[in-house]
C-alpha cells in the first residue's frame, strides 16, 4: 500500500502545474478581456471562406493570434 | 425614408446612392469607398449598419506632431516599430472590432492591431518609418473611428491591474478542492486499518494546504478586523476573523496532538466562500471612468502663434508651433480653431468668440464675446478661429480651481455605515456572551469540554452566511442596474442610495436635452415671401441659433441672397429684390424702440424684422427630457427636490410648471455655490443625491451622499461621480430607487434566514458535539442557500425595471 504516497505525491505535483499555469496566465493578463477573443474567434472562420473566392488571392492569413 | 448603408440613420436632407446603395452624406460614403477598396466590404456583412459617419475636422491631430507628446503616449518606440494603445469610444460592435483588427488591409506599415472591447481601446503596432501617429489618427477618424486623445492620456501614471483578489481566489479554491478530497476519507471511516496508517500524511497534506490560506488569502479580513477594531468598531470582518483564527489554531493543534483531522475544510471553504462574495461584488465596467476630472475633458496641446519680428522690414511673421497645454505661461498667444476647447482662461485678441459654455457653467446659451474680453477655460469655440492670449496657466484657472477643494481628496466610504456592519456589531457581542456563558457552564460540568464548547461556538457561529447576504444582493443589483444603463462605481453606493432623502437636480444638460430644442413663434405670423426670405438669410449663417432654426423651418423656394451682412453679436441681414430682412437680438432688430420688456432680456429668442417693421421672434425653450415630470411626480412623495442651476433664471415660469409645489429653485448658481448648498443640507442631517452632467456639477457631485451623473453618451466625458446613467433612462431614477431599497430589505430576510443556520450550528456546538463533517456540511450548505435566496429574491424585483413607465 506504499504506493499510495507515490499517488499522493503525482497528484498533488498534477493540481500545483495546474495551479502555477492559472496564476501564470492571471499574470500575463488573459483575463483581463475575456469578451474580445470571443468575438475575434467567430471571424477567423468568415475569412477562410473569403481565401476560397480566386479573385482575391493575397488575402492570406492576415489576423494574428 | 431611407437609412444610410453606412451609419443606419435615416437619410434625411440628401440621399446620395452609390454602388446601388444610399447614403446620408458624403462622409458616410467616403468610408464605404474607403473599406470597398481595401477588400474590407466583410464589416458590412458582420453587423448592419455598423458605421459612424466620419467627423472631419481640420488640424484636430496636430498636436501629434509635437515629438514630446507623441512619445509620452507611445507604449513602445524602438528601431523603428512604435506601439500605441488609443481609446476609440465609437467602438461598438464585432464589425469594429474586424475592420480596426484589420487595419494593415488599410495601410501596410500597421502590423498588428487588437482591440480590447470592453474598454474600447486598440493597440496598435506600426512602423514608424512610414507611418506617424498622427497619420494613424488622421487613418482612424476617416474610417469613422476618431480615437479621443485628452489631457489625462499623458499626465496619468498608468494605474497597474490589481489582481490580487484573483489569485487570493486561485489559492483558496485549489487548497478547498484539495483539502476536500483528503479529508474525505475520515469523514466516513474511522478506525480502518489503511485509514489508521495514512491518516497522519492525509493530516499533515491538509495543513499544508491551509497555511496559504490562513496566511494569504484570509489576509484582508486580518487587517480589515484590526483596522475596525483600532477605530473601535466591530465590522464584519471581526467575527470573521476570529473564526478564522479559532479554526486555525484549534486545527493545527488537534493534529499536532493527534485528537482529529480538525477544521481546516470548513476554514479553507469559508475563506473560499468569501472571497466568491468579494469577487461578485466587483462588477466593473472597464469602459467606463467614474474618476474623472477636468484633465480628460481637455485637450493635450494647443497651437501657439509666436511673432517673429524682422528687424529689416518691420514685418511681423507668425509660425505656429503645437505645444503642451501645461507649458502654457501668461501672455501666450495660441490660436484656437472652430469647435476646439479653451484650455485655458484667456483674454480674446482676434476674431469673434461665440463660446458654449454649456458644459462648464450650465448656461444653455452660447456666449459672444469681442476682442478684449475675458474668457474662461472650458468653454468651446462655435464660430470660426480665435486668437486669444493666456491670462493664467492651466492649473490656476477658473475652472481647474474647483479641483483644489478638499472634497476632491476626501474618501467618502469611510464614512458609510452599512447594514453588515450595523448588523455584526451585535452579532459579534452576543456570539461572544454565547461563547463565554456556555465555557463557563461547562467548566463546572466538564473541564476538557469547556475548551471544546468555547471554540465550536466560535466556528459555527462565523458570520460566512451574514457575510455573503450583503455582496450577492448588492452584486446582483449591480448587474441589474447595469443592465438598465444605470453603471454605478461599486455596490457601497447601492446601499447608500437607500438613505436618499433629498434629490438635486442639474437643469441644463440634465432635466434638458443637449440636443433638441424647442422653437416657438410670437408675433406677426410670416407670409410666403418673407418666410422664403427668412430660411434663404438663416441658410447663409453658421450661429447655432440660426441653425437650429433653420433645421426647422420649411426649406422651400431658397434663393439666392442679393446681399448678406453678419453683425457678430447683434444679428444677420439679408436682401432679395429690395426686401430686406434683419435677423437677430432686439435691439438689432428694431433699433427705434427701446427695450420695453425684460423677459425678452433673458429668454433665448431670434427677432424678425422685414423692411425694417418689426414682426416678432423666435422664442427657444431647453427641450426638456422624456419623463420629467413623472419623476418629479413620483419623487415628491417622500423626498425633496432640488434645482441647482447655472443659467440665468429665464426658464424659470416655464420650469416651475413641471415642477411641484414648494420644489427649491435656484439659479445663477457657481460650481462652489453647487457644492456649498450640498454641503448645508448634509449639515442639516440630508441625505443628498446630485444628478447633474456638467464639469460644473462635479463639486457638486463629489460632496453629495451619491452623485449620478447622466450622459447622452456615456462613452464621452463624465466628470467623477459614484455613478453614470445613460440619459435615455432618466424617467427610471425613481424605479433605480425603490429597487435598492428592495435589496435592503432582501439583506435582512437573508440575516434572519442565516441565523437560523447559526442556532442549529450553536445547537451542536453547545452540547459539544460538532464534529467536523458537521461543520463541513452545515457551513458551505448555509452559503450556498444565502446564495440561492439572494440571486433568486433580487432577479424577482429586477423585474419591476422591464415595465416601462413613460411612453
Amino acid at each position: 500500500m506504499s504506493i499510495i504516497y507515490m499517488l499522493l505525491a503525482i497528484s498533488v505535483i498534477v493540481a500545483l502545474i495546474f495551479f502555477a499555469a492559472f496564476i501564470f496566465s492571471v499574470k500575463k493578463g488573459q483575463y483581463d478581456d475575456t469578451y474580445t477573443p470571443s468575438i475575434r474567434m467567430l471571424f477567423e472562420d468568415e475569412i477562410v471562406k473569403e481565401h476560397t473566392t480566386p479573385t482575391q488571392p493575397k488575402t492570406t492569413k492576415n489576423n494574428h493570434s | 425614408m431611407e437609412n444610410c448603408f453606412h451609419c443606419g440613420d435615416e437619410c434625411r436632407n440628401t440621399v446620395i446612392s452609390h454602388h446601388g446603395k444610399s447614403f446620408c452624406c458624403h462622409g458616410c460614403k467616403t468610408v464605404f469607398d474607403i473599406l470597398n477598396d481595401n477588400n474590407l466590404s466583410y464589416y458590412y456583412d458582420l453587423e448592419r449598419a455598423p458605421g459612424m459617419s466620419p467627423i472631419e475636422q481640420e488640424g484636430k491631430f496636430e498636436f501629434l506632431k509635437n515629438e514630446e507628446i507623441v512619445t509620452k503616449l507611445l507604449e513602445f518606440n524602438e528601431q523603428g516599430t512604435q506601439v500605441v494603445s488609443l481609446l476609440i469610444p465609437s467602438i461598438h460592435c464585432s464589425s469594429c472590432i474586424w475592420v480596426l483588427e484589420n487595419l494593415n488591409k488599410l495601410n501596410s506599415a500597421i502590423k498588428t492591431a487588437q482591440v480590447n472591447f470592453p474598454k474600447k481601446t486598440v493597440r496598435i503596432t506600426f512602423s514608424s518609418k512610414s507611418l506617424t501617429l498622427q497619420n494613424l489618427a488622421i487613418l482612424l477618424s476617416r474610417i469613422g473611428y476618431e480615437p479621443y486623445i485628452s489631457l489625462d492620456d499623458i499626465t496619468e501614471n498608468k494605474s497597474h491591474i490589481d489582481r490580487s483578489l484573483i489569485y487570493k481566489l486561485g489559492v483558496a479554491g485549489f487548497a478547498f478542492g484539495n483539502i476536500m478530497f483528503l479529508s474525505f476519507p475520515e469523514y466516513f471511516e474511522v478506525n480502518e486499518f489503511w485509514l489508521e496508517k495514512f491518516k497522519h500524511i492525509f493530516r499533515w497534506l491538509i495543513f499544508a494546504f491551509a497555511v496559504p490560506v490562513a496566511v494569504y488569502s484570509g489576509r484582508d479580513y486580518f487587517i480589515s478586523a484590526y483596522k475596525g477594531l483600532r477605530s473601535k468598531i466591530l465590522n464584519i470582518d471581526v467575527p470573521i476573523a476570529i473564526g478564522i483564527s479559532v479554526l486555525f489554531i484549534r486545527s493545527t493543534i488537534e493534529i499536532v496532538m493527534n485528537w482529529g483531522t480538525g477544521f481546516f475544510d470548513s476554514m479553507v471553504g469559508l475563506v473560499f466562500f468569501l472571497l466568491l462574495g468579494k469577487f461578485f461584488q466587483q462588477k466593473t465596467y472597464a469602459f467606463l471612468s467614474f474618476e474623472r476630472d477636468y484633465k480628460s475633458y481637455f485637450p493635450i496641446a494647443v497651437t501657439r502663434l509666436t511673432r517673429n519680428k524682422d528687424k529689416s522690414t518691420l514685418e511681423t511673421s507668425k509660425t505656429e508651433e503645437q505645444v503642451q497645454v501645461y507649458k502654457l505661461v501668461k501672455g501666450d498667444r495660441i490660436l484656437i480653431r472652430n469647435s476646439e476647447l479653451l484650455p485655458v482662461d484667456s483674454i480674446l485678441i482676434k476674431g469673434t468668440a461665440l463660446i458654449d459654455y454649456s458644459f462648464v457653467t450650465g448656461e444653455a446659451e452660447p456666449v459672444t464675446k469681442k476682442s478684449g474680453d475675458q474668457l474662461f477655460a472650458g468653454g468651446h469655440q462655435q464660430a470660426g478661429s480665435i486668437e486669444v492670449e493666456v491670462l493664467k496657466p492651466i492649473e490656476q484657472s477658473y475652472l481647474t480651481q474647483l479641483w483644489s477643494n478638499e472634497i476632491f481628496s476626501k474618501n467618502k466610504q469611510s464614512v458609510f455605515e452599512s447594514l453588515t456592519d450595523n448588523i455584526s456589531k451585535r452579532f459579534t457581542i452576543s456570539l461572544l456572551s454565547i461563547a463565554i456563558i456556555a465555557t463557563t457552564i461547562w467548566l463546572f460540568i466538564d473541564i476538557p469540554i469547556a475548551l471544546n464548547v468555547f471554540t465550536a461556538v466560535l466556528i459555527v457561529a462565523c458570520p460566512c452566511a451574514i457575510a455573503l447576504a450583503a455582496p450577492f444582493t448588492l452584486g446582483n443589483l449591480l448587474r441589474i442596474f447595469g443592465r438598465y444603463k444605470l453603471y454605478i462605481k461599486d455596490s457601497s453606493i447601492i446601499e447608500q442610495l437607500t438613505h436618499i432623502d433629498t434629490v438635486v437636480f442639474d437643469k441644463t444638460g440634465t432635466l434638458t436635452t443637449n440636443t433638441k430644442n424647442t422653437i416657438t413663434y410670437e408675433g406677426i405670423s410670416l407670409n410666403k415671401e418673407e418666410q422664403s426670405l427668412l430660411t434663404s438669410t438663416l441658410r447663409a449663417s453658421n450661429h447655432p441659433l440660426s441653425r437650429s432654426l433653420y433645421d426647422i423651418l420649411d426649406k422651400n423656394n431658397i434663393q439666392t441672397l442679393d446681399d448678406f451682412k453678419e453683425d457678430i453679436g447683434q444679428g444677420i441681414t439679408g436682401v432679395i429684390n429690395n426686401r430686406s430682412i434683419k435677423v437677430g437680438a432686439y435691439g438689432f432688430v428694431d433699433s427705434k424702440q427701446e427695450k420695453t420688456n425684460k423677459q425678452t432680456h433673458k429668454r433665448t429668442a431670434v427677432h424678425i424684422s422685414t423692411n425694417n417693421k418689426y414682426k416678432g421672434c423666435y422664442v427657444f425653450y431647453n427641450e426638456y427630457r422624456n419623463g420629467v415630470k413623472t419623476v418629479f411626480d413620483q419623487l415628491k412623495t417622500s423626498k425633496k427636490i432640488v434645482i441647482l442651476s447655472g443659467d440665468n433664471d429665464g426658464e424659470k415660469e416655464h420650469l416651475s410648471k413641471l415642477l411641484p409645489k414648494n420644489t427649491t429653485l435656484l439659479f445663477n448658481q457657481k460650481p462652489e455655490d453647487k457644492l456649498n448648498y450640498i454641503k448645508q443640507q448634509q449639515k442639516k442631517g440630508r441625505n443628498v443625491l446630485m444628478i447633474g452632467d456638467g464639469l460644473n456639477d462635479a463639486g457638486a457631485l463629489a460632496q453629495s451622499n451619491v452623485g449620478i451623473s447622466i450622459s447622452e453618451n456615456i462613452n464621452v466625458f463624465s466628470p467623477a461621480c459614484d455613478g453614470i446613467l445613460d440619459a435615455s433612462k432618466f424617467q427610471d431614477i425613481p424605479k433605480f430607487l425603490s429597487l435598492s431599497q428592495k435589496g435592503t430589505q432582501i439583506i435582512k430576510y437573508a440575516f434572519i434566514f442565516s441565523l437560523f443556520y447559526n442556532l442549529i450550528g450553536l445547537a451542536f456546538a453547545l452540547t459539544g458535539n460538532l464534529a467536523p463533517v458537521i461543520a463541513a456540511i452545515l457551513m458551505p450548505l448555509s452559503s450556498i442557500s444565502i446564495v440561492v435566496f439572494t440571486t433568486i429574491a433580487t432577479y424577482l424585483s429586477g423585474k419591476q425595471l422591464h415595465k416601462p413607465t413613460y411612453k
